[in-house]
């Protein structure tokens, strides 16, 4: 395909999945599906699963696994809640991001410069992480220490002093706000587009433009750059990058201490959502983050996407818990549009030959796909309300299908998580 | 000197240096916290002034240590193969609530009793360490990914499993969500008579020494007999050291990556039996979480060899035990989890430096002994 033709598949897509979503939400009655409240919340909680999974593709994109990028966010958020009470928003932002460099650059000299496995040395970062801020916060928040008297406790520390701006688009989201107007209507498609675009552009924190912004920086940097050419062939084949003259060890040096400060941004995020440092704020959004890079075929786009559908799952279920059941709709719909398509396939094709090759299993898959139509569509009449750990595993289960459905059509760059050692030709 | 002499030497030196280094570098981390870095090495061997206090230390490090072993004998096994079981976390937890569950649900005399439960648990564990094998044979899912996931996945189910179907009796002003007690028969005999043979005061908190303990030590002989003297064993090995051979020589590595997978997942499903039986009879919110984990590292530690992880779990046990012990010293407790994650992280490290010297040695051993100058080529 063209890359005209696949622009316009993406296209055609997101215009069919607004018109599911608006579909979905007119069935259902749930306004949340599409409200600029949960599209606001979606975009909240996007952004760290995001940045994590930012950094997850610098680092493999130079072929270094990094599984220790939830103990980098840790570092990140502990290190922005330390410097944010004392020193503000600007400081707190500078202090997250070298310590989840530092985390970055422990798991560098561990994987690159002695070798060690990529996954054991991200272990060990995820053990040491939470132990370490642990640590310090016994040591640092401890009673009658100056941090305790302005808050601070064993678990958090005390509130930042200064939050970071907020931005909204005037005329359309704010003074007049015609989007607002517009999306209180509940008319069909058209508020639901006004929710979303008020969602996105009504009171935007300055961190959440800087983030998304990272990603077309990122897409920049390492597609469009020299420096981001010798970084892919790092994680491609280093040995024929090395014969070239690229500093290998540099270059994955460079790009894990990236990815660290990239995950630590994330948790600098979280922190200015609550306002302070909580112990286990992260809640495995490192790993969450990890699923949406692969989700999105470790390419910056994909991994927009993955971020944003866990974000929208999150964003939800915390506006409205029992709109999550419409996912149960939203999923039968879309096995629904398969089977057409599969249907209009048989019919077209009429090869014989073809079809008692392909038959079988052709067949298997559609009355898979039938079946799990007919229980989705019965789960969402019958149930009302999901249990709120069903809800909570939504964004893992949606990975989980996503890698069985898609992970042969998934490629990693090809040296990734192989260990390198200069003049060693494997 | 032989080359595995000198290889052994080697390892067990580069193991010492490691514990040696984590301890400087905590060292540095307590005086910077302004304690006295030997108060809390003090504080490590202090296991009370009474006499029952001391034979309680000893009760909660041996009972700390058995989990940890089960949970590094799981993760070793996928490790022998290079699958990474991320997941005993979750499949523990699973495994435990459901024993727990099936468990209350009959009464009968005490060895059949126990040995279904022993069974559910490894049952449970090992389908849930299915999934994750299925997805990599048919679908070619990472299982590191897919066994992530199915953790926070199994966190979830078990906290619902607690909450609603499994919910047993709750007392009145109780907070935490427990399973319904288990049958007296249930519950596993405890060891402390062996502190009567040495005329000690048996423990008495925790339900004393857990007899599980015999359990875990059988485990270990069968996954060392499994692993190095049987068949299977070296298959899985060849599978791990190289795919392409083992395939060649007639391994089929779907089987495998199966075999082993489902081995480790029902290993894993034990972990959570010593605390059950020996001591709580439900499965509670209270239940100890992050075995699966600390497992992980055990195994690294262990060199994924039943000795060497059973010399990891005491050791990590041995740190673990001395929480109370730190509070009272003034250290922040939390400095275990950094020796851990530190002598893990070194250990790993040095084992990478004694392998790239050994191999050095040998190669300049093998120069001499052909008469020339330089290096031969080795293989690692």
């Amino acid at each position: 395909m063209t890359r005209v033709g696949k622009y316009h598949v993406a296209l055609v897509g997101v215009a069919v999945l607004l018109l599911l979503l608006s579909l979905v939400r007119l069935v259902s009655g749930y306004d949340d599906i599409t409200s600029s409240g949960t599209f606001a919340a979606a975009l909240l909680l996007a952004v760290p699963i995001g940045l994590a999974g930012l950094g997850g593709l610098w680092a493999e994109r130079a072929g270094v696994v990094n599984i220790g990028l939830e103990g980098m966010m840790v570092l990140g958020t502990w290190f922005a809640g330390w410097a944010g009470y004392q020193w503000g928003a600007v400081a707190a932002l500078v202090a997250g991001l070298l310590g989840g460099a530092l985390g970055g650059l422990l798991h560098a000299i561990a994987t690159v410069t002695f070798g060690v496995d990529h996954i054991i040395s991200g272990v060990a970062i995820n053990l040491l992480g939470p132990g370490v801020t642990r640590f310090l916060s016994e040591v640092l928040y401890k009673e009658g220490t100056q941090a305790a008297e302005a808050g601070a406790g064993i678990t958090s520390s005390p509130a930042i002093t200064s939050p970071p701006p907020r931005v909204s688009l005037p005329l359309l989201s704010d003074g007049p706000d015609l989007l607002g107007r517009l999306e209180s209507t509940h008319w069909f498609l058209l508020s639901d587009l006004a929710g979303i675009l008020r969602g996105l552009t009504h009171n935007v924190n300055m961190l959440v433009v800087l983030a998304v912004l990272l990603l077309p920086l990122t897409f920049f940097v390492l597609w469009r750059t020299a420096f981001g050419l010798r970084l892919r062939s790092a994680g491609e084949n280093p040995w024929a990058a090395e014969s070239l003259g690229v500093n290998v060890y540099l270059i994955k040096y460079v790009a894990v201490v990236i990815s660290g400060a990239f995950a630590g941004l994330g948790g600098v995020f979280l922190v200015f959502v609550s306002t302070k440092y909580v112990e286990g704020q992260t809640a495995g959004r490192g790993f969450i983050g990890l699923a949406a890079m692969i989700f999105g075929n470790w390419r910056p786009g994909g991994l927009a996407a993955g971020a944003a559908l866990f974000g929208y799952a999150d964003g939800l279920q915390l506006r409205s818990s029992g709109a999550v059941t419409s996912f149960f709709l939203f999923g039968a719909v879309l096995l629904l549009i398969y089977l057409g398509q599969q249907v209009r396939r048989l019919l077209a094709s009429g090869e014989p030959a073809e079809m008692v090759t392909r038959g079988a299993r052709q067949y298997t898959m559609m009355a898979a796909a039938a079946a799990g139509m007919v229980v989705l569509f019965w789960l969402w009449l019958t149930v009302d309300q999901l249990p709120n750990e069903f809800v909570f595993i939504t964004p893992h289960v949606l990975t989980l299908i996503v890698l069985l459905v898609a992970s042969q059509r998934l490629r990693m760059p090809k040296a990734d998580g192989v260990s390198y050692r200069r003049g060693e030709q494997h | 000197m032989p080359a595995g002499l000198n290889r052994a030497l080697f390892t067990v030196a580069g193991a010492a240096v490691a514990i040696v280094l984590a301890i400087a570098i905590c060292s540095v981390a307590i005086v910077a916290a302004g304690a006295d870095p030997l108060a809390a090495f003090a504080a490590f061997f202090d296991f009370g002034a009474s006499a029952r206090s001391q034979s309680n230390g000893i009760a909660a490090f041996l009972n700390r240590a058995v989990p940890l072993f089960i949970a590094g004998l799981a993760v070793a096994v996928g490790f022998r193969m290079n699958l990474f079981n991320i997941g005993v976390e979750g499949q523990y937890r699973l495994a435990a609530i459901c024993a727990a569950y099936v468990g209350s649900t009959f009464t009968a005399p005490k060895p059949i009793q126990i040995t279904v439960i022993i069974l559910v648990a490894a049952v449970v564990g090992g389908l849930y360490a299915l999934i994750p094998a299925v997805m990599k044979v048919t679908r070619g899912v990472n299982e590191v990914i897919a066994t992530i996931m199915l953790n926070y996945i199994a966190i979830n189910l078990t906290s619902y499993l607690v909450r609603g179907p499994f919910a047993g009796q709750r007392a009145e002003g109780e907070l935490t969500t427990t399973t319904p007690d288990l049958p007296e028969s249930a519950m596993f005999p405890n060891l402390n008579f062996f502190f009567d043979w040495f005329g000690v005061l048996p423990p008495t908190r925790g339900g004393g020494v857990w007899g599980f303990l015999l359990v875990a030590v059988v485990l270990g002989l069968v996954v060392w007999v499994v692993l190095e003297r049987t068949r299977f064993g070296f298959d899985v090995k060849a599978s791990g050291l190289n795919g392409p051979a083992a395939l060649a020589s007639g391994v089929n590595p779907k089987t495998m990556v199966i075999a082993a997978m489902v081995m480790s997942g029902a290993i894993a499903g034990l972990i959570g039996l010593p605390e059950i039986l020996g001591d709580r009879g439900a499965f509670n919110s209270n239940f100890t979480p992050g075995l699966g984990f600390l497992g992980i590292a055990v195994a690294l530690l262990g060199r994924n060899k039943p000795v060497g992880i059973a010399i990891a779990a005491l050791l990590f046990a041995f740190l673990d035990r001395a929480q109370g012990a730190l509070q009272i010293a003034e250290v922040p407790p939390s400095v275990i989890t950094i020796i851990q994650g530190v002598i893990v992280l070194l250990v790993v490290v040095a084992n990478e430096v004694t392998n790239r010297l050994a191999l050095r040695l040998e190669e300049r051993r093998a120069a001499r002994q052909l008469g020339r100058n330089s290096p031969v080529e080795v293989g690692a």
